[in-house]
């Protein structure tokens, strides 16, 4: 399109104000409720599935090896014959159980760190936050690999290695909000009104935290499950009779070659669709409350 | 053109280089203790099964050998030492010293990288602008969309599904390696054919946030009075989104650029293994699967100093490209 000025003098301000009012706001309520829904959905199958659904995921039936996507097998079957469908639900279920405890782990680490050197400040701080330069320095998967490597082999490891590699963030968030939140006039009233420096800092800005901490761990559920999906992919993952979504997919590599793509395309659909439902939540929240800087990069 | 202000870059890389000795013996440091704490036992890994048979004097005198039974800290000065002399050690798993393995596969891993992230930059900046032009149309939804997807798209299983359309269904392009099987000349040709899919799966996983970032920084560049003003003079619509726009909205991108170098480092690692690509990552991935401490110690020395020379690379193109930065205050 050719913007002419002189032609439609209100062509300009047309394109910005296309992005606002109702339109955008209903485009708004439908993306919550989609992603809403895919969230809903993914927590729901992966609870409920395994207590409710009497099929066994590990049921090898070589007589219907590598079957395509059909009504009996919407997902097909793999190379020894068992359900993809229920073996991806399995696998979701692995991986998001190790993503929320290693994003549970990262986040309690991130928050310890980084209120105690909001908290404290001076050296304390300025030698915290150098450090947690040095680590941001490291790839993220090398470290983590370099830990598994170390560790191996269990789900422990896996989960170390994505607590120590992603806290760093959360530390950077949580002492920021810290360091303004010491500045309120609550805080100095507990302070004149005679509170330890431990009492300011667990009864008065550890909860003004939380909110924000909470935030930063849902939104790192999703990277962490992805750590853990290429540790297993590359062998140095979790064991293989626990699979989860990147044991499936290097599961899966013989029978790519063999030219069948459904073993892959499923269990990476899987990682797929949460990830992208939980950056659609994140993603409304933020521009709710802060309208002024939507579409940034979220995931 | 101005001259290039060579003694200020000069001294931001010497001012770059001296924080980089600090970062580099805490991530030395910090390898040689996560080693020490795990239950990893290099005796043990040393010997293999002979070990099991061993008595307690045999194995106490192969530790001594091997230098394992002092504290990690005198290893790990040991080490930096002969590292500065350029021995990194001798890799178990490749047979043959440390600095040679990385030697030989650094120029594979660099290439790669380097295909990747131009081919990123520059489709990214165009997909960016598109996108911005026009904020809500179709055409921006779609890039969007994708570029989200994509960014939420595990770079493995991508490279598994190019094989298999590229390489399996429509056999235009190798599956994997540096040369075909059955040759072992190396030519301009045959990498260049092996290149593509690997450096177009790693170039697709560094797109998203590159574009998406062009497209903000476009987009609230076009908002702005010198674009306005642009548009008033009746300059064509070229010229505005090209010499106006762009140059301004590429401004906070180009910062960012420095930031992702783990993330490139990352994906290489993902897609060196799906296409056995010979280069670095392959042997991250043989040492850590056969723990093999010294290569493992030094490619995580190797990663931390790509990332921040990668860094330093990104400060000086802003403040080259930027005249309002200055150089001396970095």
């Amino acid at each position: 399109m050719r913007c002419d000025p002189m032609a439609d003098p209100t062509a300009v301000t047309k394109t910005v104000w296309r992005t606002h009012g109702h339109a955008r706001r209903s485009t708004h309520t439908l993306r919550l409720r989609v992603s809403a829904a895919l969230v809903a959905v993914t927590v729901l199958a992966v609870l409920l599935v395994p207590p409710l659904v009497r099929l066994d995921q590990q049921a090898v039936d070589l007589a219907a090896k590598l079957l395509p996507p059909s009504w009996s097998h919407p997902f097909g079957t793999d190379d020894v014959g068992r359900d993809l469908l229920l073996r991806c639900v399995y696998g979701l279920r692995v991986s998001l159980l190790v993503g929320v405890v290693a994003a549970f782990t990262a986040t309690v680490i991130g928050t310890a760190v980084g209120a105690t050197a909001g908290a404290l400040g001076g050296w304390v701080d300025r030698a915290v936050m150098r450090l947690v330069d040095t680590f941001s320095s490291v790839p993220h998967l090398l470290l983590g690999i370099f830990v598994v490597a170390m560790f191996r082999p269990g789900v422990w490891p896996v989960v170390i290695s994505v607590g120590v590699t992603h806290w760093l963030s959360t530390a950077r968030i949580v002492r920021a909000e810290v360091l303004s939140l010491r500045s309120r006039p609550y805080i100095d009233a507990a302070v004149s009104g005679g509170a330890s420096r431990w009492r300011v800092a667990v009864r008065h800005l550890l909860p003004g935290v939380l909110p924000q901490a909470g935030l930063a761990a849902v939104l790192m559920v999703p990277h962490a499950m992805w750590h853990e999906s290429a540790l297993s992919f590359l062998g140095l993952g979790l064991p293989t009779h626990t699979a989860s979504l990147g044991t499936l997919i290097q599961g899966a590599r013989g029978s790519l070659l063999a030219g069948q793509w459904w073993p892959t395309l499923f269990p990476g659909l899987f990682l797929i669709v949460p990830t992208l439902a939980v950056a659609g939540l994140a993603g409304v929240w933020r521009e709710r409350i802060n309208p002024r800087r939507r579409s940034e990069l979220t995931l | 053109m101005t001259a290039l202000p060579w003694g200020e870059m000069a001294r931001l890389t010497a001012r770059r280089a001296l924080f980089a000795v600090p970062v580099l013996l805490v991530v030395t440091f910090g390898v040689f203790a996560v080693a020490a704490a795990s239950p990893f036992d290099p005796v043990k890994a040393y010997a293999g099964t002979a070990a099991l048979g061993a008595d307690q004097e045999t194995l106490d005198r192969l530790r001594e050998n091997l230098g394992v039974d002092r504290p990690f800290t005198a290893r790990w000065w040991d080490w930096l030492t002969s590292a500065l002399g350029g021995d990194l050690g001798q890799s178990a798993v490749m047979r043959q010293p440390v600095a040679e393995v990385i030697g030989e596969r650094l120029v594979w891993s660099a290439l790669l990288c380097a295909a990747a992230f131009a081919a990123a930059v520059l489709l990214g900046t165009v997909l960016g602008v598109l996108a911005a032009r026009r904020p809500g149309s179709l055409l921006d939804r779609a890039v969007t969309s994708l570029a989200y997807t994509l960014e939420a798209a595990p770079v493995f299983w991508t490279a598994l599904l190019a094989v298999w359309l590229f390489a399996l269904q429509l056999d235009v392009l190798p599956a994997g390696g540096l040369t075909d099987t059955g040759s072992d000349q190396v030519t301009f040709g045959q990498v260049t054919s092996h290149l593509i899919l690997p450096a177009g799966v790693l170039a697709v996983s560094q797109l998203p946030w590159f574009t998406l970032y062009v497209r903000q920084g476009v987009g609230d560049a076009l908002a702005e009075d010198p674009v306005r003003g642009a548009r008033a003079r009746g300059l064509s619509e070229r010229t505005v989104l090209l010499g106006h726009a762009l140059r301004s909205g590429l401004l906070p991108v180009l910062t960012l650029i420095g930031s992702r170098v783990p993330e490139l480092i990352t994906g290489a690692l993902l897609v060196e293994t799906v296409f056995s690509w010979p280069g670095i990552a392959a042997a991250t991935v043989e040492a850590a699967t056969s723990v093999d401490f010294p290569l493992l110690a030094a490619l995580a020395t190797l990663a931390t100093a790509a990332v921040l020379a990668g860094n330093l690379l990104a400060d000086l193109l802003y403040g080259l490209a930027d005249p309002r930065v200055k150089l001396n205050e970095m």
